[in-house]
C-alpha cells in the first residue's frame, strides 16, 4: 500500500490485496496435494466442497470440473476463496500442517472458480418446473443460496431486495481489496441465470409488504441479514465526521472513494473484523493516523488473527482498555476530540470473558477528524415482528434442521438467525444454511403432495 | 453431454473405464465398489489353478517427493478357490447387469483345461474372456505367463483352443517383454482373438536397500524380478498400442492398458487406437472414486472438441504414428526464449552446452541483467532446453520455414532413380 495523495491514486490501494496464484504455483501445490480419503478439509468446510476432488480436476486439468464441484456445494464458491477463514478451516484440518505446509486450498478454489468467471461455461440447469414458489427477502450469501437451490429443484424464486445491487455483504460490505465487487456480482448473475427473479429497490415491510408474500407465496425465506451498527449512546454522535462502520464500507465497496480523509486523524471504536476491515481502509484512503480503540485487551478481541496481522502490518496503532465518553466538536459541528475513559478487566461476564470496567479518574483526551463505530450490528427487529416470528432480541428462533421459523411457512437462514454463541457470521456459514433452508423446503413441500 | 458408451469386439460398456486384472478386483466386494464408483467394467483377477502368494509383495518407485511414479509387484494370480470366485462373479454380474465383467484366465497350455475353464466361467454370465499370457514372475516359470506369451506359436495355439470353447469374445493379454510385440499380437488374430489387450507388466528390479544389501522388496532376505506398471511405463504402453493399431493387415479392437490414471491418459490411449482402457496402479494408489473425473474430465474434453461420442476420438492419432523413415528432413524448428518469462535459472544453457549444440549464450543485457539468447543458426530443434525449462511458455519451439519437404524414403527412392 502507498499512502495516497490524491484522489487519482486512491483507487490502487483498493486493489485486491493477495494475487491470484501463478500457473506453476498452481501446478506445484495440486502436484502436493495428498487426494486424501475422508479428507479432514472437506469436513472442515461448513459447505463440505469436496477439496482433493476439485483439486485433482485442476490437476488433471479438467477446469470446468473443478469449478462445477466448488460451485455445486457452495454458491458463494468463488467469494469464498478470497474471504473465507482458511485457517480457521479447510487450511487449518490439511493433513500436511503437521508433516509440511497445508495446501493453500483457499487459492486453488480461487484460482478454479477465476477459470469459470473468464470461460462463461454455465455450470448449473434450472430444475423442472414443480409448480411452487418461494420468495426470498434479502440476497446475501444466505438468500442467494437458496435461491438457487430451489431453482435447481424447480421452484419459481423471486428475490426482494432493498439496496440498488443484489449480493448483500458479498456486494457491499467486505472490503474491496479482500473482494472486488464484480466477485460477487458473477455470483449474483449465476443464480440469475437460473430463472431467479431479483427485485432489488425493493424493500419488504416498505415497497412490498410482509401479508402480500405470506399471502402470495408457498414459503417464504427471511435472509435479510443484520442492520447497522448500533448507537454508542454517548453525546457528540450525530456530529459531522463520525461514521457507521457498515455504511463507511459501503461506500467505498460501492466505488464512492473520497479523498476527504487524506492526512486525517482517524479512531475507530470496537476490534472485531468489521473495525479492522473499516481502520484498513481508513489507511488506504489516506488518513495520517488511525487507532483501534477497545474496551477490552487484546486477548478478547474477536477479530481474526490473520486479520489483527493485517491491521499492525498496515501501521494501524491499538489502544487497549479504552471506552469512549463522549465526542467534541469544533465549534463548526465536526467531530474534533474524543473524551476517552481507561478500562480495567473485573470478573467473567455473560460472554465468557472478563468484564471491562472503568477506571476511576482516568479520563483523557484523544484529538481526532473522524471516527468510525464497529460495535456490532443491529437487527431488523420490526420487521422480524412483522412476520410474527419468535425471535430472541431480534435473532429469529429456527429449528436447526430445518430452518423452520416459529410460523411453518417462514423459514431464516443467514446473519439473522445468527447470535448467542451459534458459530461464526461467515459468508460460507451463511451459503451452507441457505442451501438447507432450500433442501428442508423441497423435503416439506414434496411430501406434503 | 457425450456418449461415453463404447462397444469392444462387441462387448458393450457404458464407459471405457475398466478395471485390469489386479488387487482391485481380487474379490466381488470390491468389483461392486467400484462398479458404484462407476466404472464400466473389470477384468477378474486371473483365474487358474490356485496359488500361494508370498508376503512383502510390491514395490514402487518414489521420484522427487512424488509417490507411486512407477510400482513393482511380485504377487501371482488369484490365491482364491475358483468355486468362491465363480459364485462372487454369478452375484456381482446379478447386481449390476449393466456393468461388464471379464475373466482373465490362465492355465497350463493344454487343450482340455482351457475347455475347462472357458465353460465354467461363461456358465456364471461373464460378459468375455481375457487370456493372461503376460504375468512375467512366477507363473513363467512353470510355462504360463510371459513364457508363453512370449512364443507366438503358443500365443496362436492356446488362443484357438480358448476359442474353440468360448461363446463370448476372447482378449488375448500381452506381454511387453518382447522385442517385437506386433508378432504376438498378430499371432492371437491368427488364433482367433475377438481382441487384444496391453500391455502387462514390465520385468523389473525396484532398487536394492543400501544397508542390508536385499532386493526391494524382499521376502525373506531374497528378491526376484517383479512386473513394472504404473505411471512410469505409460509411453512404453502408448508406444506398444500405437505399433499394434497402425498394424495393416489388421483391424484388431485394442484394450490400452499401463499408466492410465486420467482422463488425459485415456484420451491419449484412444486416439492412439485403443477402443477399451484398463487401469490398476491408479486404482490401487488412490482407491476407485478416481473414475469420477476420469468420466467427468473425458466428458468435458468431448464436449470441448465438439464430439457426441468418445468412439470418434478412437484411432484418429494412429495415421500420424510413422516410421522415422516417413519423417520430413527439411523440417526446422528453433529454440526461443521469451524474456518476459524467463526467471534465469540458466537450466536451459547448461543443458544445451552440455547436453546439446551449445547455442544458448549468457549475456549481460543493456540494462546490466542477466539474459540468455539462442544462436538460432546453431540450434538443431532438439528440445532439450524446452524440457528442462521449468517454467511453462518461458522457451517456445519455433518453427522456421526450410526447403520443400523430403522424407528419408523420398530420398532413398530419389537416389535410387539416378
Ligand atoms: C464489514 C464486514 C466484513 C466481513 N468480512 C467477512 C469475511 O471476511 N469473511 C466472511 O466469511 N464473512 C465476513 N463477514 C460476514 C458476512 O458478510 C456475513 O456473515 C454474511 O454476508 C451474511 O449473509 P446474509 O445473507 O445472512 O446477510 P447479508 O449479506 O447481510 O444480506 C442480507 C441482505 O438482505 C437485504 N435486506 C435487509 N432487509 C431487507 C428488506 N426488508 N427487504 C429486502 N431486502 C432486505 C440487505 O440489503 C442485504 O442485501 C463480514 C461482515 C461485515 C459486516
Ligand atoms: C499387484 C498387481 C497384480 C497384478 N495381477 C495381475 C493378474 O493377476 N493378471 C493380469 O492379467 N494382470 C495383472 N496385473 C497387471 C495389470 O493388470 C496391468 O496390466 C498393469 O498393472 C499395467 O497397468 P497399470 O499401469 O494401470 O497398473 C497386476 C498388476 C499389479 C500391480
Ligand atoms: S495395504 Fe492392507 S494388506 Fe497391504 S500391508 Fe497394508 S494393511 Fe496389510
Amino acid at each position: 500500500m502507498r499512502i495516497p495523495d490524491t484522489k487519482e491514486n486512491l483507487w490502487k490501494n483498493f486493489d485486491e490485496v493477495r494475487a491470484d496464484l501463478k500457473p506453476k504455483e498452481v501446478m506445484e501445490e495440486v502436484s502436493r496435494c495428498l487426494f486424501c480419503y475422508d479428507a479432514p478439509c472437506t469436513k472442515a468446510c461448513p459447505t463440505n466442497i469436496n477439496v482433493p476432488s476439485f483439486i485433482k480436476k485442476i490437476a488433471s486439468g479438467n477446469m470446468k470440473g473443478a469449478a462445477h464441484v466448488i460451485m455445486e456445494a457452495n454458491p458463494m464458491g468463488a467469494t469464498c476463496a478470497r474471504v473465507c477463514p482458511t485457517e480457521e478451516l479447510c487450511e487449518g484440518a490439511c493433513v500436511l500442517n503437521d508433516a509440511s505446509l497445508p495446501i493453500m486450498i483457499g487459492d486453488l478454489q480461487r484460482h478454479a472458480t477465476n477459470w469459470a468467471m473468464k470461460n462463461h461455461e454455465p455450470l448449473f440447469q434450472p430444475g423442472k418446473p414443480n409448480g411452487k414458489t418461494v420468495a426470498i427477502v434479502g440476497s446475501g450469501p444466505a438468500g442467494l443460496s437458496a435461491a438457487r437451490e430451489l431453482a435447481r429443484y424447480g421452484f419459481k424464486v423471486t428475490v426482494y431486495e432493498k439496496k440498488d445491487k443484489a449480493g448483500g455483504l458479498d456486494t457491499y460490505g467486505i472490503v474491496p481489496f479482500r473482494l472486488p465487487q464484480a466477485i460477487s456480482l458473477w455470483e449474483v448473475e449465476q443464480v440469475e441465470s437460473l430463472g431467479v427473479a431479483i427485485h432489488t429497490n425493493t424493500e419488504v415491510g416498505k415497497d412490498v409488504q410482509v401479508e402480500t408474500l405470506m399471502n402470495d407465496f408457498d414459503a417464504v425465506v427471511l435472509a435479510v441479514g443484520m442492520s447497522d451498527v448500533p448507537l454508542l449512546g454517548i453525546p457528540g454522535e450525530d456530529l459531522d465526521g463520525v461514521h457507521d462502520a457498515i455504511q463507511f464500507i459501503e461506500k467505498v465497496k460501492d466505488g464512492h472513494l473520497t479523498d476527504r480523509f487524506i492526512g486525517k486523524r482517524a479512531a475507530v471504536i470496537g476490534a472485531g473484523n468489521t473495525a479492522i476491515d473499516a481502520a484498513t481502509c481508513l489507511k488506504r484512503l489516506g488518513a495520517a493516523n488511525v487507532s483501534m480503540v477497545y474496551r477490552r485487551s487484546e486477548a478478547e478481541m474477536t477479530a481474526y488473527p490473520f486479520e489483527y496481522a493485517f491491521a499492525k502490518q498496515d501501521g494501524i496503532e491499538f489502544r487497549w482498555l479504552t471506552q469512549p465518553k463522549s465526542f467534541i466538536d469544533d465549534g463548526l459541528g465536526h467531530v474534533a476530540r474524543m473524551e476517552c475513559v481507561r478500562m480495567k478487566l473485573g470478573e467473567i461476564d455473560a460472554s465468557g470473558r472478563r468484564r471491562p470496567e472503568k477506571v476511576k479518574n482516568s479520563e483523557f483526551y484523544m484529538d481526532i477528524d473522524v471516527v468510525v463505530k464497529a460495535t456490532g450490528q443491529v437487527r431488523y427487529t420490526s420487521l422480524i415482528e412483522a412476520f410474527g416470528l419468535e425471535n430472541d432480541h431480534g435473532i429469529v428462533k429456527v429449528n436447526p434442521e430445518t430452518y423452520q421459523t416459529s410460523n411453518p411457512k417462514v423459514y431464516a437462514a443467514g446473519d439473522v438467525i445468527f447470535g448467542n454463541g451459534s458459530g461464526e457470521a461467515m459468508v460460507v456459514a451463511a451459503a451452507e444454511q441457505g442451501k438447507k433452508t432450500a433442501r428442508a423446503i423441497q423435503e416439506q413441500m414434496l411430501s406434503r403432495i | 453431454m457425450a456418449d461415453l458408451s463404447i462397444n469392444f469386439a462387441g462387448i458393450k460398456s457404458m464407459n471405457p473405464f475398466w478395471l485390469a486384472s489386479g488387487p482391485p478386483t481380487n474379490s466381488g466386494y470390491q468389483v461392486q465398489r467400484a462398479f458404484e464408483a462407476g466404472w464400466g467394467g473389470a477384468v477378474w483377477k486371473t483365474l487358474g489353478d490356485p496359488i500361494v502368494n508370498v508376503t512383502s509383495r510390491f514395490s514402487a518407485l518414489h521420484y522427487n517427493g512424488q509417490r507411486v511414479a512407477g510400482f513393482n509387484n511380485i504377487e501371482l494370480i488369484t490365491d482364491r478357490p475358483l468355486d468362491v470366485n465363480l459364485r462372487e462373479i454369478a452375484e456381482t454380474k446379478k447386481k449390476f447387469p449393466k456393468q461388464v465383467i471379464i475373466a482373465s484366465l490362465m492355465v497350463e497350455p493344454v487343450q482340455e483345461k482351457w475347455h475347462e475353464i472357458v465353460k465354467k466361467v461363461e456358465d456364471v454370465g461373464v460378459d468375455g474372456l481375457e487370456l493372461n499370457f503376460g504375468c512375467p514372475h512366477g507363473m513363467a516359470e512353470r510355462g504360463m505367463g510371459s513364457a508363453s506369451g512370449q512364443v507366438p506359436e503358443l500365443v496362436e495355439k492356446q488362443t484357438s483352443w480358448a476359442k474353440e470353447a468360448a461363446e463370448t469374445p476372447v482378449i488375448v493379454k500381452l506381454t511387453p517383454n518382447i522385442t517385437d510385440i506386433t508378432a504376438t499380437a498378430y499371432a492371437a488374430s491368427q488364433g482367433g482373438a475377438d481382441a487384444i489387450s496391453l500391455i502387462n507388466t514390465i520385468n523389473s528390479l525396484m532398487g536394492i536397500d543400501l544397508d542390508t544389501w536385499n532386493t526391494i522388496p524382499n521376502v525373506a532376505g531374497k528378491g526376484t524380478h517383479g512386473g513394472y506398471c504404473g505411471p512410469a511405463v505409460k509411453p512404453i504402453a502408448l508406444s506398444m498400442v500405437g505399433e499394434c493399431a497402425r498394424q495393416t493387415d489388421s483391424n484388431i479392437p485394442i484394450s490400452g492398458i499401463g499408466g492410465i490414471g486420467t482422463w488425459r491418459d485415456a484420451a491419449e490411449f484412444m486416439l492412439m487406437g485403443a477402443t477399451g482402457l484398463q487401469v490398476c496402479t491408479a486404482a490401487m494408489h488412490h482407491g476407485f472414486r478416481i473414475v469420477e473425473d476420469m468420466i467427468d474430465g473425458l466428458n468435458n474434453y468431448l464436449d470441448e472438441k465438439g464430439l457426441a461420442s468418445v468412439m470418434d476420438l478412437v484411432g484418429r492419432s494412429v495415421p500420424k504414428y510413422r516410421d522415422w523413415g516417413d519423417l520430413d528432413l527439411n523440417h526446422r524448428v528453433v529454440a526461443r526464449i521469451n524474456q518476459d518469462q524467463c526467471i534465469h535459472c540458466n537450466k536451459c544453457h547448461i543443458a544445451c552446452e552440455d547436453g546439446a549444440h551449445q547455442c544458448i549464450e549468457m549475456y549481460t543485457d543493456k540494462n546490466g541483467k542477466p539474459a540468455l539468447k539462442v544462436r538460432e543458426e546453431d540450434c538443431v530443434g532438439c528440445n532439450l532446453c524446452s524440457i528442462v525449462c521449468p517454467v511453462d511458455g518461458a522457451i517456445d519451439m519455433i518453427e522456421k520455414p526450410g526447403e520443400e519437404p523430403m522424407t528419408w524414403n523420398e530420398r532413398q527412392a530419389l537416389l535410387n532413380t539416378l
